[in-house]
């Protein structure tokens, strides 16, 4: 094995080192995001002693985790928020309900091909779909970031995952990756960098990348990458942004799995963890109390037209609520106008501002001990969405919509038909 | 075991450590936050702390008085957070063998553990730069003295 990875060289340009696999290097973050837990963040940089952020034009903060406040105490650690980005003159503040971060941060321009970008967020992995180097650190970690602008980085291995084969109808890019969380594990791609490779990775939008990229945590990665090609191009472009395009060399990966998906059928990852992945025909007689379609894994617009389509025309069961919490404004705006809200609507869907919804149990749409849910989200741990006595299903959004139609877990091809 | 077990994202808006800590493990075992003493070692197997990034997850285990957590291995984030806050992280194949109620030795700079139950462990101990963030109790403190002499001088 003789040539050099993604990681490598990302990280080689970040620290302006030679990198080689194993090694700790101290490295330049090019961006600086953080959501809510810049409360907590900003606490540790006083507590070092730090004067002044190194470069507030680095620095992105976005209120997505409890916008607008649902407890006393969150508006609190808002307000602490609002006030030191004014006094540290963070300008990229996107403190208004435009959406969950890592949605926000690619469709405002601040994503760049090639870049090290940080975030006090464990799907910070998402901007991996640009080509960037991307991945999820601690509050005290960034609050070191804001103090010097640089950060240690061990080079990770790579575990170069190659996807074949055309995605059959019913099925979307997150069941690929549940699939393949569920043949590799929770901890199957512990520490690496998993690069998603191959035709049906090429056949794939943008968005459907980022669900791929999001996930490599929920493997365990430190980050994942999809290589740019000319949507990636034509994105960035959109959005006035571009960067240094990083590919690796063929024979740098550590390690190799490969997946055909011709075959594939919808999957759904059971309670209580991520890779316990199953066929969703198998989980038929699970009965749904609510379905959530959202998330920063899957509340895109590619998302909500997948589950309008499907439920253009039919109701969604009255045993079941449907929430529906768009990634950001913009999906929302996009959504309206194109009748897929409407469509939404029409048929029972309760939808929330964007933000990240009952994803993470802090907001909106908590369980009551003894109901079940399944959404589009990307964890499904006990106590996840509210009561510990609840339990989560993950799934596509295709498969959450057929379930919402049917009030329980559903094979979408089953309702498409 | 993972981020939202050790503390549910429904607390997180709560930046008070101590009463934070109050809720730690609650959802597997509610008397974990009464039950746990200074000094006690969490005996834990494979991927501890997978999840999310929230740091308050080695943050109310530190601030119940746990000691150090030895496990068959971590998940990333956890075990950068663990080191950043100041609380010993130990990667042993053999964490199964510890019993509860064993009494464990740990040398951090060594990098051998031996317990009480008969268990001796050998793991490969921390690059320096981290031993000294853990040695400081954590990036804090250690970026304290780091950041000082940059600072101008205020007192005159």
């Amino acid at each position: 094995m003789s040539g050099r990875s993604f990681a490598q060289k990302a990280l080689s340009r970040a620290s302006g080192c030679d990198a080689a696999v194993g090694d700790t290097v101290v490295a330049k973050v090019d961006l600086a995001m953080s959501h809510e837990n810049a409360a907590l963040v900003s606490s540790k940089f006083r507590e070092m002693g730090a004067e002044r952020i190194w470069d507030p034009a680095k620095v992105v903060l976005v209120f997505d985790h409890r916008m607008p406040a649902n407890t006393v105490s969150a508006a609190e650690g808002h307000r602490k928020v609002r006030l030191f980005a004014e006094e540290e003159g963070i300008e990229s503040f996107y403190r208004h309900g435009e959406g969950i971060c890592h949605q926000v941060l690619p469709e405002m321009g601040h994503v760049r091909s090639g870049e090290l970008i940080v975030g006090s967020d464990s799907h910070t992995t998402t901007y991996g779909a640009f080509g960037a180097f991307a991945t999820g650190i601690g509050a005290t970690e960034m609050a070191a970031v804001w103090a010097t602008g640089e950060l240690w980085f061990r080079v990770p291995e790579t575990l170069r995952l190659s996807i074949e084969g055309r995605l059959p109808e019913g099925c979307m890019s997150k069941d690929v990756i549940l699939k393949a969380i569920g043949e590799l594990g929770a901890d199957g791609a512990d520490y690496c960098c998993v690069e998603y490779v191959g035709g049906a990775v090429d056949g794939m939008s943008v968005s459907s990348r980022m669900v791929m990229c999001n996930m490599a945590v929920e493997m365990g990665a430190k980050a994942g990458v999809c290589f740019p090609d000319d949507k990636t191009r034509r994105y960035l472009g959109e959005r006035g942004s571009g960067g240094e395009e990083l590919f690796s060399d063929e024979d740098s990966a550590q390690h190799c799995h490969s997946m055909d998906v011709s075959g594939l059928v919808p999957q759904v990852a059971a309670p209580h963890s991520v890779d316990n992945v199953l066929p969703a025909d198998e989980l038929s007689d699970v009965s749904v109390d609510q379905a959530v379609l959202g998330s920063c894994t899957n509340g895109r617009l590619e998302d909500l037209r997948a589950a309008a389509s499907l439920l253009k025309g039919r109701r969604v069961s009255a045993a079941t609520r449907l929430i529906v919490v768009p990634a950001s404004r913009e999906t929302a705006l996009r959504a309206m106008e194109d009748g897929t809200m409407r469509t939404l609507m029409e048929a029972g869907a309760i939808v929330t501002n964007p933000g990240c919804g009952p994803c993470l149990g802090a907001h909106q749409g908590l369980l009551a001990a003894g109901e079940t849910a399944v959404a589009t989200t990307n964890r499904n741990f006990r106590g996840r969405m509210g009561s510990p006595e609840a339990e989560v299903y993950l799934a596509s959004p295709l498969t959450v919509a057929a379930s919402a139609v049917t009030g329980r877990i559903t094979d979408p091809r089953e309702v498409m038909r | 075991m993972n981020t939202d077990l050790i503390i549910p994202g429904r607390y997180l808006d709560n930046y008070d450590m101590s009463s934070l800590a109050q809720h730690a493990m609650e959802d597997i075992d509610p008397c974990f936050a009464t039950n746990v003493k200074e000094g006690d070692v969490i005996v834990a197997g494979r991927n501890f702390g997978c999840g999310s990034s929230r740091e308050q997850a080695p943050l109310v285990l530190k601030e119940l008085g746990v000691a150090a957590i030895v496990a068959e291995s971590f998940a990333r984030i956890f075990y950068r957070n663990a080191i950043n806050v100041g609380l010993p992280v130990v990667v042993c194949a053999d964490a199964s063998r510890l019993e509860d109620g064993d009494t464990v030795e740990i040398d951090l700079v060594a990098g051998s553990l031996r317990s009480s139950g008969g268990l001796v462990a050998e793991f490969p101990p921390l690059p320096s730069k981290l031993l000294e963030i853990l040695e400081k109790g954590g990036l804090v403190n250690a970026l304290k003295e780091r950041l000082r002499p940059c600072r101008p001088d205020t007192g005159q």
